[in-house]
């Protein structure tokens, strides 16, 4: 027999606000888990010691903040009676299970992050792109009527704050440095610029939960954050590209090939040896 | 990316050019243009003094300090960073050790030990 919607009309809205909240929490968990997944990689590979110390401590900063969000995300799984997380057991969702048992669909992660290394400038540049967003996301974050989100934001701001510093430094010494050095992080301002859109553009649960004034709209920080690109790139000499055609899709699981590969390895141990820990 | 840097340890920095770090012939970019070697002092709480905690190389001393941060402040150990470039740094010569330290050995009368103290004069 059939349920109707008025059977549960309370119920239906309640449900699809924790569903969309439940979106955006792992959006904003895939996209810190993602990049520092990216960045760990560097872990005995820096260009010197020292750098090598600061990439992998940005990169567990961002893991500490996907931490909290999958926490966060978890919690809310486990307390909706739907679950529309398509997990591969029956258990209760944890950090872990949202982290190693999803598949690449249901990664809701932006583009620019898991784009791929290469070298120091773009893995540089990346870390720019991303902290400057995310240091204006945060900073609105502060203010959100959800609680947990709230608090996260509030503490991951301070991480983030030198994360943009230490990353626009870097872009100012590579642009402004020698020849090859600039030569490098243009070539990275060309292969990182389709996926800066994306950033700026709602996901479907982003929208939803603006009038709530629980998640940020990202569309209004794109001025903000075009203004601190500008600041940072004229001082290294770097000009930014136009009429970049946006690759979007990221947001809604739609990854480019390279998001399978990161999948694989992050993820082999827990696919391979269910439940095992350290 | 391997240079291999040869290290002077705390006390044996020599006056000299490229002091403290002088790299060993090696093909890396990092290695052909060595970043100067830089002595870190870490404050550890309000009140104290600054304590040497070690050395690295940066660019330019606003990288040391940010290198400080990321290498001796990630476990909560400092509120306050100095850095100073080794090469200012000038060192006693380990060769004049005898010269220098040994005569201050036995010299026991310049320990305030002979001197009787009042009762009334605490924290002594």
């Amino acid at each position: 027999m059939p349920i109707t919607n008025s059977e549960f009309p309370i119920t239906n809205s309640q449900l699809l606000i924790t569903n969309q909240l439940i979106n955006y929490t792992l959006h904003l968990a895939d996209n810190t888990l993602i990049l520092a997944q990216q960045n760990s990689e560097w872990c005995g590979h820096g260009p010197i010691l020292e750098q090598d110390i600061a990439i992998t401590n940005i990169s567990l900063d961002l893991l500490g903040q996907a931490r909290n969000f999958y926490q966060y995300a978890a919690e809310l799984i486990n307390q909706s009676t739907s679950q529309p997380i398509n997990l591969l057991t029956s258990q209760p969702a944890t950090e872990d299970t949202l982290a190693y048992l999803r598949d690449n669909r249901e990664f809701r992660n932006c583009l620019l992050v898991e784009q791929e290394n290469g070298d120091w400038a773009k893995t540089i540049l990346r870390q720019f792109v991303f902290s400057n967003y995310q240091y204006l996301l945060y900073e609105k974050m502060q203010d959100s009527k959800d609680e947990a989100l709230r608090a996260i934001a509030e503490k991951a701001l301070k991480e983030v704050i030198y994360h943009l510093k230490w990353s626009s430094e870097w872009v100012i010494r590579l642009g402004d440095g020698t020849e090859e050095s600039n030569q490098r992080i243009n070539k990275a301002v060309i292969e990182l610029w389709p996926y800066v859109d994306e950033l700026f553009i709602n996901a479907a649960y982003e929208s939803a939960l603006i009038s709530n004034n629980i998640s940020v709209d990202v569309a209004s920080l794109k001025n903000l954050w075009m203004q601190k690109t500008k600041e940072i790139f004229a001082e290294a000499t770097l000009g930014i590209p136009e009429n970049i055609f946006a690759h979007k899709g990221g947001k809604q699981g739609m990854h480019t090939e390279r998001l399978g590969y990161i999948l694989a390895e992050m993820q082999f141990l827990q696919r391979a040896y269910p439940n095992s820990v350290w | 990316m391997h240079s291999l840097i040869r290290k002077y340890y705390y006390g044996d920095i020599p006056d000299t050019p490229n002091a403290g770090g002088d790299p060993i012939s090696s093909p890396s970019a990092a290695a052909e243009h060595p970043w100067p070697l830089w002595e870190v002092f870490i404050r550890s709480k309000q009140g104290l003094d600054h304590k040497h905690a070690g050395s690295l190389h940066a660019a330019d001393a606003q990288m040391a300090i940010e290198n400080a941060r990321d290498v001796y402040t990630r476990r909560n150990e400092g509120i306050s960073i100095w850095v100073v470039e080794s090469k200012y740094v000038h060192a006693s010569s380990p060769d004049e050790a005898e010269s220098f330290y040994e005569p201050a050995t036995d010299k026991i009368y310049r320990h305030p030990t002979f001197y009787d103290l009042p009762e009334e004069v605490k924290h002594m």
